[in-house]
């Protein structure tokens, strides 16, 4: 009785997969891969969804840690605030980025007036827009893991004379790597596909702002054969990277 | 789960699916639901011309559909159940004609490109030659949407090699840019500019004049409301429906 | 207390509804094993020494250094304190090689990294494990994890060695054979040993001396052999396998507590405790006529396989455990609930006073044993 919506689920998961698949304009394929917009567009994404990655762990591992391991008032709100952008609409969340950062954003008006610089519209602001909605993902990811890691094992750690910097970095990172990969792996699928906060906040402009979602939505209106090819390149590149880090949690786990 | 409850959900979900399909025989007695699919820039004129329409013919409900007239066109090839369609260009109407969808269209209103900067107009921008300034941060829209291929046209006219810092996807994007202060300024409709308010200020530039943009209006071939889709279609080019038009500040052809 | 060599710890600790206070000490070269029942403030007394739990009251030095005194605000982190733990289940890193795990101590203390290995290797092949020295901790058997964890703790050069249950997690037939090579190696360590367990027999083989604590408190403490042969608590008795009763005595005559009296050869006044081993009981279907001093009737309550004997429990005035022979069971027909006597030579039975040697009822003594 189970197997008739489980079947309809996978139906409606893959089918829409495979007609992108079925419809896209094969005969013209290789020529509008190699045209300028894709790979500068496919280039884009690609730097701003493995820098948000970077800067999500660079960020996230330690406030898992703290979310994890530090008692004190209010930890509850705290997980809940800094997880809202996983339920909260990235355009929403876009928008909010622009009045903190914008040109006369809360911050942003300072970072101008004193130093000159303003992020809407510039790489780094597609990198911060990925990284608001991608990071939450990792840090519920890392902090699920450093909960289930054993404790004991920086106790032993302590014991035989380690500082808590170095049990964190040779003793608890190795035991919670398959949770940081996990997480990884989904802050950066998410940083790839990321749409609405990067529009509302950093803009559109070709090889600067505008990565393969927002190229495919443009894509989408004027030349439909595009969107799809464009499409399927976004597939291929979220494919290849989940099946590529899949492999090496196996392997790392079987090592 | 094989309850009476899930069959009862099955049943009611078929039963709304059934239910505007079972619309549209009344529909010859200018009854059920008219859906307008219309340029984001005809928003405010197209909600006041619904509500007029409703008013004069009691039992006709219209529903208005905004957005981007390119990203609308793909829509109704896509199967969208429109009736009517009120492009911001001839090439997103072009895109519905060669599908099939619609025949004859009308031209029932004009609009002109605008600068817009905020209203206290940091950049100090003056004129359609700022946009080359690399310096300032303008918003144009997307080659793609009617008002950025309007844009780019004014442009090669002109001899100016604009510098925007973004390509925004339809006109109210653009606008919102210049509304929060994060452009100096953008070309958007000058319609769009009214619309704004205070928080904006339009500057007219000759060039403009020279390239006013078709608003076409077209009842579709499978309209699924073709009759009610004839009475909104007449009161847009009405004398009422044109003095709403106006009002908003769109040119009469 | 600076100028002491060994481990004096005097531990105060306090858990939600525990309380612990231990006082130990420990000589260079000594091995003290902690011994006592599930739940009796083992494992806390042992998380205290290492700086894993703060102390509430009381003191701990170490070789003349004070690693943590509440009253005087001092406390020395676990990562500071010269010790080395094994752990029950070892906790060996499983993300480490077996000589990556050994040279973890000595590369946190910055030693080199080629001679933290090269030392870790030293410390492998003196455990047997050379071959073993690139396997990750999850190809090991729980001997060879046992010996990795022991080389772990012992090559950073710990003035204290904690072991926990060091045996408990392995089977009984490498438990033996771990157990007398770790005796070789707490031999070989010139620093203080506490040993912490519920297995009598790893105390008597491993430590010089004794601690046993129940409910958070010492009930005794002393050379090895002597708590073996004179046990203070029902708990001590059970574990050395001992038959224990508190009587007074009058002249040879103990009337036990509880009902009962027993006669014995040894000479004892006042208030005494009375052992014997239950091999030293004799059992009978009816009332025997041998010399036996002691007889008396009663119900058998229990029947439990030890080794290659029977542990008969007999419900009596005083209640008694003997130890026969599968053989003689049958032979008696022995079921729960049959009658039965049971006698014991009075030579067999020995009695020492309920003081113990500092004239103390039950209070635990000061200082190092």
């Amino acid at each position: 009785m189970l197997l008739v919506p489980a079947a309809l689920a996978v139906a409606f998961l893959v089918l829409p997969l495979v007609a992108l698949v079925v419809r896209a304009p094969w005969t013209t394929l290789p020529e509008a891969l190699l045209s300028a917009e894709v790979g500068q567009a496919l280039r884009l994404s690609l730097v701003c969804a493995t820098s948000a990655t970077a800067l999500s762990m660079v960020l996230g591992i330690p406030l898992a840690w703290v979310l994890a391991r530090a008692q004190f008032r209010g930890r509850r709100l705290l997980r809940a605030l800094v997880t809202v952008p996983l339920v909260l609409p990235p355009v929403v969340g876009g928008v909010a980025l622009l009045l903190l950062l914008g040109r006369r954003g809360l911050l942003g008006q300072y970072l101008d007036a004193w130093f000159g610089v303003t992020l809407p519209f510039t790489t780094p602001a597609v990198i911060l827009a990925e990284t608001f909605v991608a990071m939450p993902f990792l840090v519920i990811a890392v902090e699920g893991a450093l909960r289930g890691a054993d404790r004991r094992y920086e106790d032993a750690a302590a014991t035989l004379g380690a500082s808590r910097s170095l049990i964190f970095r040779r003793v608890t990172l190795p035991l919670i790597a398959p949770g940081v990969s996990a997480g990884a792996v989904l802050c950066f699928a998410r940083a790839l596909g990321e749409f609405g906060a990067t529009i509302s906040f950093a803009g559109s402009f070709p090889g600067v702002t505008r990565t393969m979602p927002i190229e495919v939505y443009l894509a989408l209106e004027t030349d439909p054969p595009a969107a799809i090819v464009l499409s399927l390149v976004l597939l291929a590149v979220s494919v290849v990277v989940l099946v590529s880090l899949r492999d090496r949690w196996l392997q790392g786990s079987a090592a | 789960m094989t309850s009476p409850s899930l069959r009862l959900w099955v049943v009611a979900i078929a039963l709304a699916w059934a239910v505007p399909a079972c619309g549209s025989p009344t529909a010859s007695e200018q009854g059920g639901t008219v859906n307008v699919f219309a340029a984001a820039s005809l928003t405010d004129a197209f909600r006041q011309i619904a509500d007029e329409v409703e008013r004069a013919n009691p039992g006709l409900s219209v529903a208005v559909n905004v957005g981007a007239s390119s990203a609308l066109s793909q829509q109704i090839v896509s199967g969208a159940p429109a009736d009517v369609f009120a492009a911001a260009s001839p090439a997103a109407m072009a895109t519905v004609i060669d599908a099939g969808e619609a025949t004859a269209p009308q031209v029932f209103a004009r609009n002109h490109l605008e600068i817009a900067v905020p209203a206290d107009n940091p950049g100090r921008v003056d004129g359609l030659a700022d946009f080359a300034d690399p310096d300032r941060t303008f918003a144009l829209c997307a080659a793609e949407v009617p008002c950025g291929a309007a844009a780019a046209a004014i442009f090669t006219a002109a001899g100016i090699r604009a510098a925007p810092d973004t390509l925004e996807q339809d006109v109210r994007a653009a606008l919102s840019k210049v509304v929060l202060g994060e452009v100096d300024a953008a070309l958007v409709y000058r319609t769009d500019v009214l619309a704004a308010g205070s928080k904006v200020r339009g500057i007219g530039f000759p060039e403009a004049e020279q390239a006013p943009s078709d608003y076409l209006l077209a009842t579709l071939t499978s309209a699924p409301n073709a009759a009610g889709a004839e009475v909104f279609g007449a009161y847009v080019l009405s004398s009422e429906g044109q003095r709403i038009l106006a009002k908003a500040g769109f040119e009469l052809p | 207390m600076t100028g002491v060599p060994g481990l004096a710890a005097d531990l105060r600790v306090m858990r939600e509804d525990f309380s612990l206070e231990v006082d130990l000490g420990i000589e260079p070269g000594g091995v003290l094993a902690l011994l006592g029942p599930n739940g009796a403030g083992k494992s806390t007394a042992l998380q205290a020494l290492a700086g894993l739990v703060p102390l509430r009251g009381g003191r701990i030095t170490l070789a003349g250094r004070c690693l943590d005194d509440p009253g005087a605000g001092v406390f020395v982190p676990a990562a500071e304190r010269a010790i080395g733990m094994v752990f029950q289940d070892y906790l060996l890193f499983p993300h480490l090689s077996a000589v990556d795990n050994v040279a973890f101590g000595l590369r946190a203390a910055r030693v080199p990294r080629r001679q933290a290995r090269e030392q870790a290797r030293e410390w492998l092949e003196r455990m047997g494990l050379a071959a073993l020295a690139d396997a990750k901790p999850g190809v090991l058997s729980g001997g060879q994890a046992q010996r990795v964890a022991l080389a772990r703790a012992l090559a950073p050069g710990p003035r204290l060695l904690l072991l926990d249950e060091p045996l408990a997690a392995l089977d009984a037939s490498t438990k033996m054979e771990v157990r007398s090579e770790l005796r070789r190696h707490l031999a070989d360590f010139n620093g203080c040993t506490l040993l912490v367990t519920h297995d009598p027999l790893d105390a008597m083989v491993l430590a010089d001396s004794l601690v046993v604590i129940e409910d958070g408190r010492v009930v005794q403490r002393g050379r090895t052999a002597e708590v073996a042969r004179a046990p203070r608590t029902d708990y001590v008795a059970r574990l050395v396998g001992l038959n224990l009763y508190r009587g007074r005595a009058t002249g040879g005559r103990i009337a036990i507590e509880g009902g009962g009296v027993l006669v014995t050869a040894d000479s004892c006044e006042g208030e005494v405790f009375a052992v014997f081993p239950p091999s030293a009981v004799v059992l009978h279907r009816h009332r025997p006529d041998g010399s036996a001093r002691n007889t008396w009737q009663g119900r058998v309550a229990g029947l439990e396989q030890h080794a290659d004997t029977m542990r008969v429990q007999i419900e009596a005035a005083p209640a008694v455990l003997a130890d026969v022979t599968a053989a003689a069971v049958a032979d008696l027909d022995l079921t729960v609930g049959a009658p039965v006597w049971a006698a014991v030579k009075a030579t067999e039975i020995r009695c020492y006073s309920t003081l113990d040697s500092d004239g103390c009822r039950s209070a635990p003594a000061a200082g190092p044993v």
